[in-house]
């Protein structure tokens, strides 16, 4: 790359930054900034690193908590104390728009980037999730997309040795062209090796560590900050190359490194590499930084300072060591085969100074490019298909006259079907602590050497929130506390990944809006404060806009491993319930979009005092251990809910025989009875003999309680409407996505 | 009984194969690190899964080369055992401890999920507490577990009793639908000559304990401590 001779206007808005933006640099500045310290303001001040549009929006999330140890924005990611002086760190990420121009590399590196958020904190990283949307299966393009995200993520995750335990995909035409890859990360951590992202200590040595300096992912945080066009195949290099054995590496030497106690701060380089980590690191801890570019390991020759500093290259670190521990940092990347660098040292006062050799490239106030960049109030606007979809009217729709083939097409639908195409390709029991393995509501891993076990569920339902962007909001955290619930955890905290369209345009910004102030109220009802996330706006493609689509990743607490609760029905003779109550919900429902060809209606209420009561009935019933599997009821209602409780143990389904009586009692349409999908409701097993307790139990809950039926054998029997046998369900449910796939 | 687990740079499943053996087992263990020349006084050496050297070039091409393997070798020479898992196992291949090598999955797909594969031959120092023809449960998780090798070698594993476990259904059939990679004969794990080097690409260590859903893993551990007599 040429050093440009002169800043003009154009080179300005190639940048992404207004004038009014260039105005506030100067002023700064107090003079024109030259080109390397455009290229890092224009970086620093992106959506992706600023929040510049959603950092108003997102004080609305609760963030305090008596168990949160570092709270949102704090750090690279929050922490949540699990008792015992152990803490878990935890966090999801987008890596939206690398994904779709190179779905393979793009998702692998998201997978990198989260960990590395994870253990430049000191913690150990113990699982992956993943939250995925494509557009439909049916189209080659989507099939590229999906096949090279899923071994992308799989090439990382497998070779770091961190099991992928679970998440969701959704296929919707919304996501066509603009898929989501959402990447949650958790580690666990003793309190006392908590890592800062702080540099500290004048004259203590910064070393660049880990891989060499490429020109690959060059301005990668600017390209994640705009919609994709027909041209975004050009951007190719702004998608980086990730390299699992290094990270590896790189992984092991760092938490070697903190168990020396040398290290005074540590922040990983991933967006906007080494910009963001000096600057960030020096505002975190009041300091000034000096680094010397000409110290800067590189695997590529001709790279000018805007290169070096703008590079997104993987699998590197920055760390801050006390002065007199510079031998114990080389010995130990020495033992790892790892760079390790001094590159430059912490200063006195505020400034970040770049030197390229003799000559200062950049001189910089640090907070100015992490604390003082622009935010932006922007324009609200109810969308017209806001009010169109309330007064959609359900009675049009003409009631099916065979249920078990609805069943059947709804089990074959690839957002409802089994995944286990995609998650036998993770290496998901690496670690060994994985005690429910996927297919069960949230994904479950014990914590060796005690008790306790650590839940997490990852959700968001993208045409609920498209409708109604408030309930969906309050349905992602909903859905993804009972989920943790079910498996018998406490929900704790949760981390979220907000993508959603462009924030100039009003109405996508009231999707924001709103959808974040449903995620709020569900999360003061449920006391499960934000600890971190993302925000991934633009994701806008030739084809549209994406669905908003704000997935939540919830963790929880189980206190006794022992008292787990799977999802799959146990055993013949086990009494079948169902909790809470069922309404007319059929608006936004599977069995809509599906059966029907129709997304619209009104999204089914979510009354946050019922949900509220649910999870603690639900958590006294685990602790008495009346439950012998529980099941959220979420897409495609109670009939398909009941057919995948049978699926526990493959190739032997169990059965069940279910009267409705007491549900058709209350006037509801036979396909909202099967199909509709009211929220705050659960599906239990019990034994026969826990059948009066947990009743009992129920009453005194104040949580509706049906029996509606008993666990049998080989067959599916609903009342008249579905008489099926449990092994064809299962094929259905379990090849639909290897059929789709052509194998 | 005495272990050692081989850390090379990649390895993944060394912690695991250490808890199995300690916290589980309650034998005595020690990791060793690949760079390492000498090996502490041990009965039963385990290489681990992982990806030894990121595996870019072959599974295992690189860390046969590591200077510990020199040692591994020299403790296999007089006659105790060693036991390769997965990355382990294509080590052992690659290192020449054993014949054959690793094909790619037929699927051409990573793949994790619990299999059953049936004990073939259970008069060795690895087999031993388990029963004839017994059959097990117990996960694979790798993209290249395709066992190939040339005719002649298969027959003589066949006909030494060196083929250890074959992939079977839940009732014993060792049929290609049961075969979850495209391995010759169904092989999931086999002996060297003197049968005291034992590779397999099933992990026994993430089925030693209930609450990870098997515990038929035990037998291989059982068998080794019968055999070293601790």
């Amino acid at each position: 790359m040429m050093v440009p001779v002169e800043i003009d206007e154009r080179l300005i808005e190639k940048h992404g930054i207004t004038p009014e933006e260039y105005a506030r640099i100067k002023s700064i500045l107090g003079r024109e900034p030259n080109f390397t310290e455009l290229g890092i303001f224009s970086v620093m001040w992106s959506e992706h690193c600023s929040y510049k549009n959603s950092k108003p929006v997102l004080k609305l999330f609760p963030t305090e908590g008596s168990k949160i140890l570092v709270k949102a924005g704090q750090e690279n990611a929050g922490a949540v104390d699990i008792g015992k002086g152990q803490a878990v760190v935890f966090k999801i990420e987008s890596h939206n728009h690398p994904s779709a121009v190179e779905p393979f590399q793009g998702a692998a590196t998201g997978v990198g980037g989260i960990l590395r958020d994870i253990f430049t904190m000191g913690a150990r990283p113990i699982l992956l999730m993943d939250s995925l949307r494509f557009g439909r299966l049916e189209s080659p393009s989507t099939k590229h997309l999906f096949s090279g995200v899923i071994s992308g993520i799989a090439h990382y995750g497998n070779c770091m040795g961190i099991p992928t335990v679970g998440g969701e995909i959704y296929f919707d035409d919304a996501y066509e062209g603009n898929p989501l890859v959402n990447v949650l990360a958790l580690g666990i951590i003793e309190h006392k090796k908590l890592v800062k992202g702080a540099a500290k200590g004048e004259g203590n040595p910064v070393y660049y560590v880990g891989a060499a300096t490429g020109r690959d992912g060059l301005g990668g945080a600017s390209f994640a900050s705009r919609e994709l066009t027909e041209e975004s195949h050009e951007d190719r290099p702004a998608v980086q190359v990730g390299d699992p054995f290094l990270e590896k590496l790189l992984m092991e030497a760092c938490l070697e490194l903190i168990e020396t106690g040398a290290v005074v701060g540590m922040q990983d380089m991933g967006a906007a590499g080494l910009t963001c980590s000096t600057c960030e690191t020096a505002a975190r801890g009041n300091a000034g930084i000096e680094i010397d570019l000409q110290l800067v390991p590189r695997r590529e020759t001709g790279m000018i300072p805007y290169e070096v500093m703008l590079s997104e290259s993987q699998e590197r670190m920055l760390i801050i060591v006390q002065d007199s521990k510079r031998r114990t940092v080389e010995q130990i990347f020495d033992k790892w085969d790892l760079h390790a660098v001094p590159i430059g040292h912490v200063k006195s006062g505020s400034k970040m100074i770049v030197r390229d050799g003799e000559e200062t490239v950049a001189d910089i106030p640090a907070k100015a490019l992490t604390d003082e960049g622009p935010v932006y109030h922007r324009e609200l606007k109810e969308p017209e298909y806001y009010e169109e979809a309330k007064h959609f009217n359900v009675e049009n729709v003409s009631i099916p006259r065979n249920m078990g083939n609805v069943l059947k097409q709804l089990l074959s639908s690839l957002s409802i079907a089994s995944k286990e195409w995609v998650y036998e390709q993770y290496d998901h029991m690496v670690k060994t602590d994985t005690v429910l393995l996927p297919g069960h509501d949230a994904a479950l891993v014990r914590v060796k050497g005690r008790r306790i076990g650590i839940a997490v569920s990852t959700d968001c339902n993208g045409l609920y929130t498209y409708l109604d962007p408030y309930e969906g909001g309050k349905h992602a955290v909903a859905e993804a506390a009972r989920n943790v619930v079910c498996s018998g955890a406490k929900p704790v905290a949760i981390t979220n990944c907000l993508n959603f369209g462009s924030p100039m345009k009003p109405e996508i910004f009231w999707q924001f809006r709103r959808a974040v102030e449903g995620m709020r109220d569900a999360c003061l009802k449920f006391h499960t404060p934000v600890t971190g996330g993302n925000v991934s706006f633009y994701n806008e493609s030739p084809s549209g806009t994406v669905y908003p689509t704000p997935v939540v990743g919830m963790v929880g607490i189980l206190d006794d491993i022992e008292h787990r609760i799977p999802s799959f029905f146990q055993k013949p003779g086990d009494e079948i319930f169902l909790m809470g109550r069922t309404g007319n919900d059929l608006g936004a429902t599977q069995y809509l979009a599906v059966v029907h060809g129709i997304k619209s209606g009104v999204v089914p209420v979510l009354d946050l005092e019922r949900e509220a009561l649910l999870h603690e009935f639900m958590l006294a019933a685990g602790r008495e251990s009346l439950l012998a599997s529980a099941h959220d009821v979420s897409d495609g209602g109670l009939a398909v809910a009941l057919a995948e409780c049978l699926f526990g143990v493959r190739g032997k389904p169990l059965g069940a025989y279910l009267n409705l009586t007491e549900l058709k009692e209350t006037g509801i349409r036979a396909d909202a009875i099967l199909f509709g999908e009211t929220a705050s409701r659960v599906l239990v097993s019990v034994e026969p003999k826990k059948q009066k307790k947990l009743e009992r139990l129920a009453n005194q809950a104040g949580i509706e309680c049906y029996h509606i039926g008993r666990v049998t054998e080989e067959q599916l029997r609903i009342d008249k409407y579905i008489h099926e046998l449990s092994l064809e369900l299962e094929m259905l449910y379990r090849s639909a996505i290897r059929k789709a796939m052509g194998e | 009984m005495n272990a050692v687990v081989v850390v090379f740079p990649g390895s993944n499943c060394d912690a695991d194969c250490f808890h199995a053996l300690s916290e589980v087992m309650g034998s005595r263990v020690k990791f060793v690190w690949h760079k390492e020349r000498d090996l502490p006084k041990t009965d039963v050496v385990v290489l681990p899964g992982g990806f030894s050297y990121g595996d870019y070039l072959r599974t295992g091409a690189i860390a046969r080369f590591s200077p510990i393997m020199s040692e591994v070798r020299r403790h296999a020479e007089k006659d105790r055992p060693v036991v390769g898992i997965c990355n382990g196992f294509q080590i052992l291949l690659e290192a020449g401890l054993l014949p054959g090598a690793m094909l790619r999955n037929r699927s051409l797909k990573f793949s994790c999920k619990f299999v059953h594969i049936q004990v073939a031959n259970n008069q060795t120092m690895f087999t031993k507490a388990y029963r004839k023809h017994q059959i097990l449960k117990m996960p694979i998780a790798h993209g290249e577990g395709n066992y190939f090798c040339d005719h002649d070698t298969l027959k003589e594993l066949r006909e030494k009793g060196r083929i250890a476990f074959r992939y079977v259904t839940e009732n014993g059939e060792a049929t290609d639908r049961a075969n979850p990679n495209g391995s010759m004969d169904n092989i999931a794990g086999i002996f060297n000559e003197r049968k005291n080097i034992l590779g397999m690409m099933p992990h026994p260590e993430r089925a030693s304990e209930g609450v990870l859903s098997s515990t038929d893993g035990q037998g291989i551990w059982e068998s080794l401590a019968e055999c070293v007599g601790v």
